[in-house]
């Protein structure tokens, strides 16, 4: 089986993100990191290889040769190749990232494609859908848990839902993306990102991947949200009551 | 004239009341563009009576999808469906609330159609262009306003940012969308949900919600003081994803970031440090308690009361005390504050 791994460069969630004072995003401190979802979807890959399902791992990142460092993690993870998707202009919006990222799906025909629900930067949550919808496979988002038939010509998934659970069988090949429950990816130890450093890492040109069309959606100005106006303490149940009553008028 | 096609969803077999403020912005974004709106409604082989519900909202159409395979519709075949009801409607728009319904349907319907897409969006920007939308990112520390470039587009409407929508005097017909059902796509197989009976009011919805975090310890103790609490005052429970984790609270209940979005009339916030994705997903109610030990949370920056306790002691009281203090119960025994 050949399961290919999409995973974005993010700043850090526990990091504190700002704008600068041209309303662009402040850089400096930042570290960048492998979007959180798309380890998750990582380490299900490998959890599948260990249980001797998954053959081939190829992680596969759409953006800038500075998304290089988070590929040697998905290397270090225990991806068996990378492939960068190498575009200096940016990478357009949610459905080019699809278009490209199906481009090399249509060449390396994996048979399942494992990846976050939501990238938690931008927060779009789109382009495990539109990956599936331009591929023309079944899709599971949200998977808490994924077990690959012994035939692997299908998968049956538990997704989490607003209502609770569901549970999906899709055939294969398919896009599964991940939720939170499905594992707590392992912690990567120095022996292992040596040894990434000799796995390859192959650079394909965005231009090269066919004719792409501009990006539909800009993001044109980014602003810190109203902040909440500071409360004040309560020193008893009893006063917090009363005020609720009283003050607030909640209750 | 742009039309803007709207998708609802289904508990059973009556349309989600959540899924409406997706109606809402369709209302708004018609009355800017002086465009008009339809409505989709997905359902198993009921589902012409249930359009019937969906006719009073000013809809030009309502369309109903029928079919056995849409009782419990996946991304695949609700997706084809929508791009079925487009073509048959003439809408170039695609609007649908950000449920985890509309998060797995929406971004497949709007590659089917060649659409952009705006997540989440909460507002329709000032603009004379009228294609410019506000969505929260980087958990809600950024509002950005984004553009399209043409007035087509898919939409995921977050549900706490609109009310409910208007009704209307007209009504609006009420068509099937013509498809074969063989020809629907068949590689999800829907086997199973396993969804609690709900006993308490819909947390995206409710007008208070009782919260926990980690210090709960086990589903016993959180169910007991919190469910205790949200009981009292007729509130839905949610919970921190390190609650959800931890195995105190069903997935269901986790609010935040990656989790769903509340904004009640009142929310209270027991051993909840404050997370930047955990306030992603409450930040916006009306007044927040926190209580906590620890006097530095973060979270007591967005409390509009903040209570340092232990909440293993102050819910209970605060329980007994708001119980108490019902009408036709005793009358409470709350001191005055002093001065
Ligand atoms: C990709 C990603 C997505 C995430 N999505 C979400 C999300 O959607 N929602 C979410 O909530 N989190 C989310 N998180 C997790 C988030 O970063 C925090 O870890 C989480 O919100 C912390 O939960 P908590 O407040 O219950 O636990 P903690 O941070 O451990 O806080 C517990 C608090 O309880 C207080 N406390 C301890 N004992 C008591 C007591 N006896 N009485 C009163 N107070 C007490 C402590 O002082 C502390 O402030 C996400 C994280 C990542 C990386
Ligand atoms: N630039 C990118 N490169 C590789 N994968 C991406 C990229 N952007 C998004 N993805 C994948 O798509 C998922 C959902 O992202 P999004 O739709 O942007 O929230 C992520 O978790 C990644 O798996």
């Amino acid at each position: 089986m050949k399961v290919i791994v999409p995973v974005k460069r993010v700043p850090d969630p526990y990091g504190r993100v700002r704008l600068n004072a041209s309303g662009a995003l402040d850089l400096a401190d930042i570290k960048w990191v492998v979007n959180p979802f798309d380890e998750i979807a990582l380490e299900e890959a490998v959890r599948m290889r260990e249980r001797g399902a998954a053959v081939e791992i190829v992680a596969v990142s759409v953006g800038t040769a500075e998304c290089e460092p988070i590929l040697r993690t998905a290397l270090a993870m225990g991806a068996d190749r990378a492939v960068l998707i190498e575009s200096a202009e940016g990478v357009g919006d949610s459905s080019t990232v699809a278009r490209m990222l199906h481009a090399v799906i249509a060449r390396e025909l994996p048979d399942l494609v494992l990846m976050g629900k939501q990238a938690i930067d931008d927060d779009n949550g789109q382009v495990g859908g539109r990956v599936a919808a331009r591929w023309g496979a079944p899709q599971a988002t949200f998977a808490s848990a994924i077990e690959v038939s012994t035939d692997g010509k299908s998968a049956t998934i538990t997704r989490e839902v607003d209502s609770g659970r569901e549970t999906l069988r899709v055939t294969l090949p398919a896009v599964i993306t991940t939720d939170l429950r499905l594992n707590e990816p392992r912690y990567v130890a120095l022996p292992a990102i040596l040894r990434a450093r000799s796995k390859p890492l192959d650079r394909i040109a965005a231009a090269t991947l066919g004719e792409m069309p501009a990006a539909r959606l800009s993001v044109v100005r980014m602003e810190a949200p109203e902040s909440r106006r500071r409360g004040r303490r309560v020193g008893s149940v009893a006063e917090l009551v009363s005020a609720l009553r009283d003050e607030a008028k909640v209750i | 004239m742009e039309v803007v096609l709207v998708v609802l969803e289904m508990t059973g077999e009556e349309i989600a009341p959540s899924s409406l403020p997706a109606i809402t912005f369709a209302q708004r974004l018609v009355e800017r563009w002086g465009a008009v709106f339809d409505v989709l409604v997905l359902a198993g082989p009921r589902a012409g009576g249930i359009g019937g519900a969906a006719i009073s909202f000013g809809a030009r159409t309502v369309w109903c999808a029928s079919a056995d395979a849409l009782a419990h519709p996946t991304a695949d075949s609700a997706a084809a469906v929508c791009r079925l009801a487009m073509a048959a409607s003439g809408a170039s728009c695609l609007v649908g609330a950000a449920s985890s319904f509309g998060k797995d349907m929406l971004p497949r319907a709007a590659e089917l159609a060649d659409l952009p897409m705006v997540s989440d969006v909460i507002a329709l920007a000032p603009d004379a262009s009228g294609r410019r939308f506000q969505r929260p990112m980087y958990a809600g520390n950024i509002t950005a306003t984004v553009e399209i470039s043409e007035r087509a587009a898919a939409f995921s409407v977050r549900a706490s940012a609109f009310e409910a929508p208007r009704r209307s005097a007209a009504q609006s017909e009420v068509r099937e969308v013509a498809f074969e059902a063989a020809n629907l796509p068949r590689g999800t197989e829907w086997i199973s949900a396993d969804a609690p009976m709900q006993t308490r009011p819909d947390l995206t919805s409710a007008r208070v919600v009782v919260s926990g975090g980690r210090p709960l310890r086990d589903a016993e103790t959180f169910e007991r003081l919190l469910g205790g609490l949200a009981d009292t005052l007729g509130g839905a429970v949610g919970a921190t994803r390190a609650a959800v984790d931890g195995g105190l609270a069903p997935n269901e209940l986790q609010i935040g970031q990656t989790g769903k979005v509340v904004a009640p009339a009142l929310y209270i916030a027991a051993g909840i440090s404050g997370s930047v994705q955990h306030l992603a997903g409450m930040k916006d109610s009306g007044v927040i308690v926190a209580i906590n030990t620890d006097p530095d949370a973060p979270i007591f920056e967005v409390a509009d009361y903040g209570l340092v306790a232990d909440l293993h002691q102050a819910v209970p009281e605060l329980t007994r005390t708001l119980s108490s203090a019902r009408p036709g119960a005793p009358a409470p025994r709350v001191e005055k504050p002093q001065g």
